[in-house]
């Protein structure tokens, strides 16, 4: 190919660079003045930028700064740290009247109130969700917080000892009870009776006689007289129509045999003492709180 | 196209256009629309309406912190801007409908373009002296002299384009609070930005851009030949007339040639640049000032008025074929303008006399759907928002129907009671609600919530779900 240069375009009268696609020539108009000065303009702005900022990578790595210093000493970490206080600053404001305020006191003061659910919606989503559920509203094996129904009580402090301290946790603070194992000591015949009295009992049918001695002498001691449950050792309410391991007959069987008991961590310790207010305060907003 | 032919040029630089002063019936009025659009918009923040002790009396306000705007008796929240559609809907509409009665009226004598780029060269004719002079100026040397009078103009229209940002931040805060803030140099960045954003923006579109904004920018002249028909005013020069054009002496008489004569005063005085009597043109905006020019000049020539003049395609059709005048108001289109207008706005009107004061918002919980209670009840949740958009403190009882032993019961702060809740003025009150109702037979029913106003009669509803099965 030869280059021809110096080539006047006929029609417009503007040399052309010489380079030629399918017989289209490419004129050698000067660029735009406009478009120069904002090039002019785009330069002069870098070069201000990196005397302002840091621009130029350095292998300082001191977490701070990743680059040389800029006149401003401005860098990305310092203003995620001035935001992060920022949020703290804001929160103080509710957070001392917060730390000292009682539950009565929290529930009446709408601002306090608002912010003990904001926080505890958070540190639920964090901490809670895995096993209850983000809505609270937990599976089998896990409690539902939403409903009325309570294995160690529903008032604010009861949720806040059980947040503290877990269950069957370890902690020697901790709830605990456990249900003995009952298929191996108790013939099956017997087991079916209680079955089936306890299910007599939740749906308010009449209840059989052969079940109701061995639960008297058995189940009642958790449990209560009739299944109302006893709270104070974490005995399940039975005469209602919520069951944490299904309430079905053979369901009923199986957790007599061999009975599944949950664990709940406590918190305490591994949460703030705030957070576990906020979150006390949080769960009991739920809909099932006493 | 043959070598020797020139070459074409693919650009055109700008010209700068030095409009001469004139006087006449057309200035006239144009002077008096700048002084009235302008008396507008600096004024109108600081009107006063009294809306009681919740609102601020300001009676035109865009307050965006409080996301409400207010116009006289009109007040907006957030959820209603299609009345602002509405509006913007009937001011296109009227728009189209002057525009296809008299043209570009709107150009020539009420576009802001138009206003302020009238002002500034008001400006630059009183510092640097009328056409002749601006034009030497222009092209003379930098010197002492070009150096204070371009100097002084651009302060000028500097000031001016301060004061027309200073004016906008007006519209969207309290006028009398934020002329203190101003005075006390204490301005709130938000506003400071629009102040700055404004002040180069008048300086360069009214300082420096001027036509070009009209003729390259601005979509309303590029679409609106399309309300244009033969029975629109335009501007137009009489060729009949006017031609033959020619110098003429005084006393020479006019028989056998036209009543141009070949002055071009019409077209030093026209801020577009063009050459009217080259026959209607794009750039023209409609503005009559050529009119004056001409007008001026008959007068001293003592020919009748008017071989500029506003007049329709159809009339000078009319007149070349020896016809009579002929003007028409009414054609199709302008009724489709006027009938589209009346039911827009007939159905603003409509919508404001109707507005409701009260508005009721239910939103279901998703998570979780329900609750199961351990007497077998079901619980579901609800978040329910109250409007209440009067200037008053309300207390509303809120009540659910639809299944058979439905209850509810609100949840929040202090001792809440569905049977009362408290509104307070212009503003939404915000409320979570249980309702408890026996398992109904299906897994969803459909209920209703009824908000009632305890002293009035006030009731809204809202149909809503309870939901008791399969989650
Ligand atoms: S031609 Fe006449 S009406 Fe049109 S813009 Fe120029 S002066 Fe105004
Ligand atoms: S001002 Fe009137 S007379 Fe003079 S050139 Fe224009 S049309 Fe002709």
């Amino acid at each position: 190919m030869t280059k021809k240069q110096n080539e006047i375009d006929k029609i417009s009268g503007v040399q052309t660079t010489g380079h030629e696609w399918d017989g289209i020539k490419e004129l050698d108009n000067p660029m735009p003045r406009w478009w120069l000065i904002v090039f002019y303009l785009c330069i002069i702005w870098a070069i201000g930028y990196w005397v302002v900022y840091p621009a130029w990578p350095t292998l300082s790595g001191d977490g701070e700064r990743g680059g040389t210093e800029g006149s401003q000493g401005w860098t990305q970490y310092k203003q995620l740290k001035e935001a992060q206080a920022e949020i703290v600053a804001r929160k103080a404001v509710y957070q001392g009247r917060f730390d000292q305020a009682s539950y009565a006191e929290i529930k009446e003061d709408p601002s306090l109130y608002a912010f003990a659910l904001a926080g505890g919606k958070a540190a639920f989503g964090d901490n809670c969700a895995t096993c209850h559920g983000t809505g609270g509203a937990g599976a089998s094996g896990y409690p539902n917080l939403n409903d009325d129904d309570w294995l160690w009580g529903g008032d604010i402090d009861a949720i806040e000892q059980t947040l503290r301290y877990g269950v069957r946790s370890g902690h020697d603070e901790a709830r605990f009870n456990e249900m003995p194992a009952f298929g191996s000591f108790m013939d099956t015949a017997d087991i079916q009776a209680v079955a089936d009295y306890v299910y007599a009992v939740a749906h308010g049918e009449a209840l059989p006689e052969a079940g109701e001695a061995i639960f008297d002498e058995q189940c009642s001691v958790c449990h209560g007289s009739a299944g109302v449950g006893v709270q104070e050792l974490g005995g399940p309410k039975l005469a209602d129509a919520i069951w944490l391991y299904g309430g079905s007959k053979s369901d009923i069987v199986a957790q007599i045999r061999n009975p599944k008991h949950g664990i709940m961590p406590a918190w305490d310790g591994r949460l703030s003492d705030s957070t576990i207010r906020q979150l006390t305060v949080y769960v009991h907003s739920l809909g099932g709180g006493e | 196209m043959t070598d020797t032919a020139a070459p074409l040029k693919l650009f055109v630089k700008k010209e700068r256009i030095f409009p001469k002063r004139v006087w006449g019936k057309f200035r006239k009025i144009k002077w008096l629309s700048m002084v009235t659009l302008l008396g507008i918009y600096y004024l109108a923040p600081f009107i006063r309406w009294d809306r009681g002790p919740h609102a601020p009396d300001q009676a035109i306000l865009i307050d965006m912190p409080a996301r409400r705007a207010y116009f006289f008796f009109i007040e907006i929240w957030p959820q209603e801007v299609y009345y602002l559609t509405g509006l913007l809907i009937l001011a296109a509409i009227g728009l189209f409908l002057v525009t296809s009665l008299l043209g570009r009226v709107w150009c020539g004598y009420a576009c802001p373009q138009t206003v302020w780029t009238d002002l500034f060269v008001w400006v630059e004719r009183i510092v640097q002296g009328d056409r002749a002079k601006r034009q030497r100026l222009y092209q003379a040397p930098w010197s002492f002299e070009k150096l204070w009078k371009l100097g002084l103009t651009h302060s000028a229209w500097l000031v001016i384009g301060m004061l027309t940002g200073g004016a906008w931040v007006f519209y969207f805060n309290d006028a009398p609070t934020l002329i203190e803030q101003i005075v006390h140099l204490d301005v709130p960045w938000s506003v400071l930005g629009w102040i700055i954003a404004l002040t180069l923006s008048t300086y360069v579109m009214a300082g420096f851009a001027r036509e070009q904004v009209c003729i390259y920018m601005c979509p309303y002249a590029r679409f609106q030949s399309a309300m244009f028909d033969k029975d629109t005013l335009v501007i137009g020069y009489d060729e009949l007339r006017g031609e033959q054009r020619g110098k003429h002496k005084k006393g020479e008489s006019w028989e056998g040639r036209g009543h141009c004569i070949d002055c071009t005063a019409c077209v030093q005085v026209c801020p577009v640049g063009i050459d009217i009597r080259d026959g209607l043109q794009m750039e023209c905006i409609a503005c009559g000032l050529c009119i004056d020019a001409c007008n001026d000049i008959m007068h001293k020539l003592e020919l009748p008025p008017d071989l500029i003049r506003y007049d329709t395609p159809h009339n000078q059709e009319c007149r070349k074929e020896g016809k009579p005048e002929y003007f028409s108001l009414f054609r199709l289109r302008t009724f489709y303008y006027i009938a589209i207008m009346t039911v827009v706005g007939g159905a603003i009107l409509f919508g404001l006399l109707n507005r409701s004061e009260t508005e009721l918002h239910v939103l279901h919980d998703r998570n979780p759907m329900f609750v199961q209670l351990s007497n077998g009840d079901i619980r579901n949740g609800y978040d329910i928002k109250i409007l209440n958009k009067t200037q008053e403190d309300r207390i509303f009882s809120l009540s659910a129907e639809g299944l058979t032993g439905l209850t509810l019961k609100a949840q929040g702060a202090g001792e809440l009671d569905a049977g009362s809740l408290l509104v307070f003025a212009d503003s939404v009150g915000h409320f979570r609600v249980f309702a408890f109702a026996p398992k109904p037979e299906t897994t969803r029913s459909d209920i209703r919530f009824v908000l009632q106003e305890k002293e009035t009669e006030a009731r809204e509803e809202y149909e809503t779900l309870f939901v008791s099965g399969k989650q």
